[in-house]
């Protein structure tokens, strides 16, 4: 027992000397998980700021302006042409120039006054319709506003219905909190599957797995020894991209450390057996780098990170099911956002436990099966 | 295009005047590959460049093939000064590197027609180019099949078929037979020797056997970037005129032992087993001659005639750094319990699918003994090796190595044994020491004894000087000590060594069977397995195989024996190799060609 342990112990050190020994490697480890985390913090955002759009104002009332300056003082939209004819409406589209056109009615403010609704048109650039629709909807809400504001000033009873939304757990509805959290998952996992799949391939085209085979090692030692050095990096990582959005984002951490460190232990777990099961099928380093990418590529598509998964059609539900990265983002988002205990968790960790067990046991099958 | 008349060449191919060559990295010392160099290939003649490794051969042939430049001197190829103008030289010549770039995903026509591609030769030209190469290298057969699916030896006739397919004046080949058996290296020459006797080709090539350089009609030898010598073999062989004896030792298997204290004897310039007796140089001016006197005092020493490598080694050791062969001793004997017999292999079988790559083999291996697998490429040696070493699993029989069944407990047998691979696979970002000490722990060594251990392998095998040198930039030979040393942290029984000396020269493999033989004489059972023919000297018995069957077994003289004819009475061990796996494999074919009428 204490041999296997310190053998184990060995084969980690020699991991870690061999990746962390050169300057370079080390950089590499390191530097990207932390510059992609402040890159898709700022830019993967669904959030719009400076919306270009064109007005067609046909009525040049004091209604109508204070609509548009209800547009113009958002923050959100930038007008950037005031239109004369009809016929530009459709240039400012297709040239992308606009992504929307508001068009106000001639007798918007007549209509108003007279107590019956006016109409305001505006046409969207449907060929990005996730912006488009973002944007509609902001136009909502600003219409919204102008509606309520006519009401109290024009002495009408308010509207029966009104809607008082709060969004729990990110009170101002910002993607960066939904998107950083779930970077502690998706950054780690590419570094440390290739980590865990290049390590026996590697050996095994330089010829030392041989050498390794035959010392007293035994597959299950091989196997750990493997397993501890991408933990170890992989928690590295997972740590610095931590910090960066609690003390660069400044995103306030809701949850349980210990939690959060248990969760993503599983998911290295499951990340690295799947890692090692490629490693135990590939014969070369090439091999074992596009065998990775053929997991890491849906792995990261269909995680939950950008697209959620209820939109999927079930066949592609079904295969998240192995996914070990759509656990480990759900369990980081909640355990940041929301602060979620282990026990509410645990439709997450018990798949996650499971992938691991089964691929590090498949793994290590592979090792002793393949002598033949 | 109309092509120039081959002008018939008098002046010399190629002609070096004082070339230097440096090379320079980072971290690394000035490496001085060729130190003004003066040489002369002559036309239509098969000139040899020999010396050991890093004496500036791959260099030479480098810049002659117009790939790198010189720092100072001149080199004129074909009339033509490489340095000016390397273009019009590449037009002309062919080169063929240690590692050629065979695509090994493209089948052999593939290959060749890619060559032809690049080097623009006409349709008319290859209908006719073809069949000759062809036949010239046997080919024919196999050239739907994938380069990658070659043996050792068929890749080389390959590749030296891709390299001739546009007729060049003056060919250039780097150790075109490392690697390669006996068998295909006997065939590769006959090549060689008819481009350059019946196409009138100028060929210089480079070689770590001094046997094939002894068949040139040149031999340029250099050492740490200086010609050493340059003439005719009968030249080379002259330096040790006189000094050649072969002796007789008194007890029936003490040829080893004799040789390993005559090596260690500063008067003796080398010593080898030849056939249980052993053959030495000696020089007997201006040395202390009293030592080996005693030492062969009552034996029978006869004169023989000086070989070319007693020649070759007389002309190193004039050279004044040459540095004495060291023994290494194990800290305690191995002692053996038990009974005499270590390795016993019964009825050993191993199939891949259909294929029986090893065909129900006995043999037994005796404590402290030297063992040698031989075969061609493709014999199932190495098979049979990696099931000895539990790398692979038998499909049948017995392997029963220091007492445990392999095949039941292989995890047991691991501890008692070493393991050499042959590319001697050590973890290249690690140092020397941090090697050392990952495979003491691999082992389970602890404490004291680990690190009593490691300061053995360090001191045994001079690595002290290198211990915190990346093991990746370590030259040739210290990689291959650190990979003995590693081996035998352990203190194991038996020592696997898989094709050890491939690719070395013959001083590196002097130093390592002195210390094979050191090994063997305090206890450790070694088996190897070797391409050089004349290592099998230093073996007590080997086997040879060929096809997955063992076709003769016996010590080195009885092998010898059995393969002696009234023309060739006293054959070499290359020479009874080559005999019985040809006579074998005439036997086989006789065999197959008659089945078909018993099963009718």
């Amino acid at each position: 027992m204490l041999d296997s342990i310190l053998r184990i112990l060995a084969l980690t050190r020699k991991e870690l000397l061999s990746v962390l020994k050169d300057p370079r490697t080390r950089m590499s480890l390191l530097v990207p998980p932390l510059m992609q985390a402040l890159i898709f913090g700022y830019a993967a955002t669904y959030d719009l700021n400076h919306v270009p759009y064109a007005v067609l104002d046909q009525d040049r009332s004091a209604a109508s302006h204070q609509l548009l300056a209800g547009l113009d003082g958002s923050g959100i939209f930038e007008r950037i042409a005031d239109l004369h004819r009809v016929g530009d409406l459709a240039t400012y589209i297709d040239d992308r120039r606009a992504l929307l056109v508001v068009q106000i009615e001639p007798d918007f403010e007549r209509h108003l006054l007279s107590g019956t609704s006016a109409d305001v048109q505006v046409i969207a650039d449907g060929r990005n319709s996730n912006t488009a629709g973002t944007a509609m909807g902001y136009v909502n809400s600003i219409v919204e506003q102008f509606n309520t504001d006519w009401r109290s000033t024009h002495g009408l009873a308010a509207a029966p219905l009104g809607i008082i939304s709060r969004a729990w757990y990110n009170p101002n509805l910002e993607t960066r909190w939904n998107m950083i959290p779930g970077l502690i998952g998706t950054l780690t996992l590419i570094q440390t599957m290739m980590l865990a799949a290049m390590s026996v391939a590697r050996e095994r085209e330089q010829g030392t797995f041989d050498q390794l085979l035959v010392t007293p090692f035994r597959p299950y030692e091989i196997m750990a020894g493997k397993a501890l050095p991408a933990m170890a990096v992989g928690t590295i990582q997972a740590t610095g991209v931590l910090l960066v959005a609690q003390l660069w984002f400044r995103i306030p951490f809701a949850g349980s450390y210990l939690t959060l460190y248990v969760g993503l232990m599983l998911f290295l777990l499951a990340a690295i057996g799947i890692g090692l099961l490629v490693s135990s099928v590939a014969a070369t380093m090439q091999q074992a780098l596009l065998y990775s990418m053929l997991f890491i590529i849906p792995f990261s598509l269909l995680s939950g990170m950008t697209t959620p998964l209820r939109n999927m059609p079930p066949a592609v539900q079904y295969f998240t099911a192995i996914n070990p990265l759509r656990y480990a983002i759900d369990i980081t988002r909640r355990v940041y956002l929301e602060g979620a205990s282990l026990y509410l968790l645990r439709s997450d960790l018990w798949p996650l436990a499971l992938i691991a067990a089964l691929t590090l046991a498949a793994a290590a099958w592979m090792f002793s099966h393949r002598m033949q | 295009m109309i092509a120039a008349p081959r002008t018939v060449l008098v002046s010399p191919a190629l002609i070096a005047e004082n070339l230097s060559q440096a090379f320079r990295s980072k971290k690394e010392p000035l490496v001085q590959a060729l130190d003004g160099v003066s040489l002369e290939v002559r036309s239509g003649e098969l000139t040899a460049l020999i010396g050991p490794d890093g004496a500036g051969k791959t260099t030479l042939i480098r810049l002659a093939a117009g790939l790198l430049r010189a720092d100072s001197g001149t080199l004129r190829v074909l009339g033509v000064d490489v340095n000016i103008d390397p273009q019009r030289v590449q037009d002309r010549i062919s080169y063929m590197p240690q590692r050629f770039g065979l695509y090994e995903d493209l089948t052999v026509a593939e290959n060749l027609d890619l060559y032809a591609d690049l080097h623009g030769v006409s349709a008319d030209e290859r209908a006719q180019r073809y069949p000759q190469l062809m036949t010239m290298t046997a080919l024919a057969p196999f050239k739907q099949r994938l380069a990658g699916q070659l043996s050792g030896g068929m890749k080389q006739k390959l590749g030296l078929a891709c390299t001739l397919i546009h007729s060049p004046e003056l060919l250039l080949l780097d150790e075109p037979t490392v690697g390669v058996d006996p068998l295909s290296r006997r065939e590769l020459w006959e090549i060689v020797r008819h481009l350059v006797t019946d196409e009138g080709m100028t060929v210089l090539l480079s070689t770590a056997y001094l046997d094939e350089a002894e068949r040139c009609s040149r031999v340029v030898m250099l050492h740490h970037g200086k010609v050493l010598s340059q003439g005719t073999p009968s030249d080379v062989t002259h330096n040790a005129e006189g000094l050649s004896f072969i002796v007789q030792p008194s007890q029936p298997h003490g040829a080893r032992t004799l040789q390993g204290q005559l090596l260690d004897r500063p008067d003796i310039i080398d010593a080898v087993p030849d056939g249980g007796r052993v053959r030495f140089v000696r020089v007997t001016e201006g040395q202390d001659v009293s030592a080996t006197d005693e030492l062969l005092r009552e034996l029978t020493v006869t004169p023989v005639p000086a070989s070319f490598e007693d020649g070759f080694m007389m002309l190193l050791r004039r050279s004044a750094d040459h540095e004495q062969v060291k023994a290494i001793t194990v800290d305690r004997p191995v002692i053996g319990e038990g009974q005499p017999v270590i390795v016993k292999v019964r009825d050993l079988v191993k199939r891949f699918g259909d294929f029986v790559a090893v065909d129900h083999i006995d043999f037994e291996v005796l404590r402290g003994e030297i063992f040698g697998l031989l075969g061609p490429n493709g014999a199932g040696k190495t098979t049979t090796f990696r099931m000895l070493c539990g790398l692979l699993t038998a499909s049948g029989g017995q392997l029963n190595i220091a007492g445990t069944d392999v095949l039941r407990a292989p995890a047991s047998a691991r501890s008692r044994l070493g393991y050499v691979a042959q590319k001697f696979s050590l973890y290249g970002p690690l140092t020397v020491a941090e090697n050392l000490e990952f495979f003491a722990s691999a082992y389970g060594l602890r404490g004291e004894r680990r690190r009593a251990r490691i300061a053995w392998a360090m001191k045994q095998f001079e690595l002290e000087t290198n211990a915190h040198m990346m093991s990746a930039q370590l030259p040739g030979g210290f990689k291959q000590r650190l990979a003995m040393a590693a081996a035998l942290l352990h203190e194991p029984e038996i020592l696997f060594l898989d094709e050890p000396t491939s690719g070395a020269d013959p001083l590196a493999r002097r130093v390592f069977w002195r210390q094979i033989t050191a090994l063997a004489e305090q206890g450790v059972t070694v088996i190897v397995t070797t391409h050089f023919m004349q290592e099998a000297e230093y073996c007590d018995r080997v086997a040879i195989m060929d096809a997955g069957k063992v076709l003769a077994k016996g010590s080195p003289g009885d092998i010898r024996q059995r393969a002696s004819t009234p023309t060739t009475l006293e054959p070499s061990m290359e020479d009874a190799f080559i005999a019985i796996v040809q006579d074998a494999r005439v036997e086989q074919a006789q065999l197959v060609a008659s089945a078909p009428k018993e099963a009718a």
